[in-house]
């Protein structure tokens, strides 16, 4: 099959660090892989290197083509992305928010064709916001923000998602709720790459993790095999073990 | 029908009936507009319609790059000023009065106005956000203003002096259906750039980083909203003078009607420029004042508060808009 996304020794410097150093990584379609590592470890350049928005050296293909030489529309029906923080600048609705991800498909929110529309009602309903749609972004809380986001990629139809910590900020039930809505699109073939320091939550929903720090990829892998307490104390500084309670897992980071 | 839609049909109406009444309304009492006698034509139809659709083109002018600066900027206190636009139109037109040729104070002022633009857009390419823009835009607008201010310093005669202050307080007193035309051009080519980069202002509601992710080319965007804006800043003093505040107000006048949506905010609030215009013209000819009120002066005076109650409303919100 062929990857969504290839990074092949990647390196990368923002201003005097060293923000990517040496990373391999391949998506394929159907795959959820999550980022994981401390603050600063690379997580976030990863991502935007894998957009074409930071300078990297190293081949990266998006969809088989660099992304620095695709079109910008070209990118967005290859990859969406959700940045850490994403902004609603103007009070629009729901709706509206989420029919931006049909930009690319040359939708404008307001004139959506049926094949738009339906596309921004499937991503509405997996998201849980049918209740939502025509209320404002700023008459909504926290948790209902960040899933009408995701709402807007999952719109985006791309073969690949970039979420850059979708779940920041929820309560531990919402998390869950987004681990379901991108385990059900990696089961329709679609492939998720996600930031996360919710390492239990990784564990849960992602195929793969690569555990990051200061831009070097320091373990990937299935999630209890590259977990291990040797490869969590490299990365995090501190004792660590993943426990297993019953079908779950949870970590437990000693004081 | 959208919310979009329903207010700029009632704004259309709104712009219809200003401007009726400025032909009705005015220093010499008229029964019926239409009567045939010669003196009524002339006043009605040879000085009251020109001057109200002077005001109407230059308000909508005015308006519409306000609505599409503040999107591009995603910046509510955003408009043609605060960019430098405006104040290089200003120059232009100061420095044709300053040297003689008044006759070319229009053609200057649209011409500064798109240097202005192309300087903005060229300072700002390699910038990321839009501060660093309206920065730009602050220094340019300060040149220009000391500029215009050298030029009342130096000006040669009191004639020159006269027309120079009369032209910075912004007036329409006196056009003739040429001025209209000059400004309706002007709109049209300005809306027409503007419009094609509207689906680009809906994409950066998401911020800059997120709207190219989607898919949306914001160097075009900015590119096309720019010289549009320009096209109108450009147009408006050419025929108006300088006229402060309506970039501003209109676009906040009509979001709580037509939404906030930065691509249907356009026409309302070109709509809403231009029909704010005519009445606030209105009010200057029925203001009997010994010589007459400047349209300018009127403007600043109603818009002043209003941007500061918005910027006061907006702090309040904690600078959400």
């Amino acid at each position: 099959m062929n990857a969504v996304l290839s990074l092949d020794n990647v390196c990368a410097n923002l201003r005097a660090t060293r923000a990517l150093d040496g990373v391999s990584l391949n998506v394929q379609p159907g795959e959820i892989i999550a980022l994981l590592g401390p603050n600063g470890a690379g997580k976030t350049s990863l991502i935007r290197a894998a957009l074409g928005l930071i300078a990297v050296e190293g081949a990266i293909k998006l969809g088989g083509a660099a992304p620095q030489n695709l079109t910008v529309r070209d990118r967005a029906l290859r990859a969406a992305y959700l940045p850490q923080r994403p902004q609603a600048i103007w009070p629009v609705s729901v709706e509206a928010l989420v029919a931006l991800g049909r930009f690319a498909h040359g939708a404008a929110p307001d004139r959506l064709a049926a094949v738009d529309q339906a596309a921004v009602d499937a991503a509405i309903a997996a998201c849980g916001l049918e209740g939502l749609r025509h209320r404002r972004m700023d008459e909504i809380s926290g948790g209902e923000k960040a899933r009408a986001h995701l709402a807007r990629t999952l719109a985006q139809h791309a073969p690949l998602l970039l979420l850059d910590e979708p779940t920041a900020g929820l309560d531990p039930a919402q998390s869950l709720g987004v681990a379901d809505v991108l385990q059900s699109l990696a089961a329709s073939g679609g492939a998720v790459v996600f930031s996360t320091h919710d390492i239990a939550l990784a564990v849960g929903a992602a195929h793969r993790v690569i555990l990051m720090k200061s831009g070097r990829v320091i373990a990937s892998g299935a999630p209890v095999e590259a977990l291990t307490p040797a490869a969590l104390q490299m990365a995090y500084g501190r004792k660590a073990r993943l426990e297993r309670i019953g079908d779950e897992f949870a970590v437990i980071f000693e004081r | 029908m959208s919310a979009s839609i329903r207010t700029s049909l009632a704004l259309a109406a709104l712009s219809l009936v200003a401007i009726l009444a400025a032909l009705w309304l005015g220093p010499v009492p008229i029964g019926d507009p239409f009567a045939a006698d010669d003196a009524t034509h002339t006043i009605v139809w040879d000085i009251r319609l020109p001057r109200a659709l002077t005001a109407w083109f230059a308000g909508a002018a005015l308006g519409l790059a306000g609505a599409a600066l503040q999107g591009l900027l995603r910046n509510p206190l955003a408009d043609a000023g605060v960019l430098g636009l405006s104040g290089f139109a200003a120059l232009g037109a100061v420095i044709a009065f300053a040297f003689g040729f008044a006759a070319l104070a229009p053609v200057m002022s649209v011409v500064f106005a798109l240097a202005a633009a192309a300087l903005v857009t060229t300072l700002g390419w390699a910038s990321r956000g839009p501060a660093s823009l309206v920065l730009i835009g602050v220094g340019l607008s300060s040149f220009a203003g000391g500029l215009i201010a050298l030029a009342l310093n130096l000006a040669p005669n009191p004639g020159a002096l006269a027309d120079l202050v009369n032209w910075t307080l912004g007036s329409v007193e006196g056009r003739s259906m040429e001025h209209v035309a000059l400004a309706a051009m002007l709109l049209v080519a300005g809306a027409a750039l503007i419009f094609t980069a509207a689906r680009g202002l809906q994409a950066l509601t998401l911020g800059e980083e997120a709207a190219a992710a989607i898919g949306a080319n914001l160097p075009r965007t900015r590119t096309l909203v720019v010289l549009g804006a320009a096209a109108c800043t450009g147009g408006a003093p050419a025929v108006a003078g300088v006229i402060g505040f309506v970039g501003i107000a209109a676009p906040h006048l009509v979001r709580a009607l037509a939404g906030h949506d930065p691509a249907r905010l356009l026409l309302p609030s070109a709509l809403v420029g231009g029909a704010l215009l005519v009445c606030a013209d209105i009010v200057v000819r029925a203001l009997p004042t010994d010589s007459e009120l400047k349209l300018g002066v009127a403007a600043a005076l109603i818009g002043g508060p209003i941007f500061a109650l918005i910027a006061a409303r907006l702090a309040s919100k904690g600078g959400d808009a």
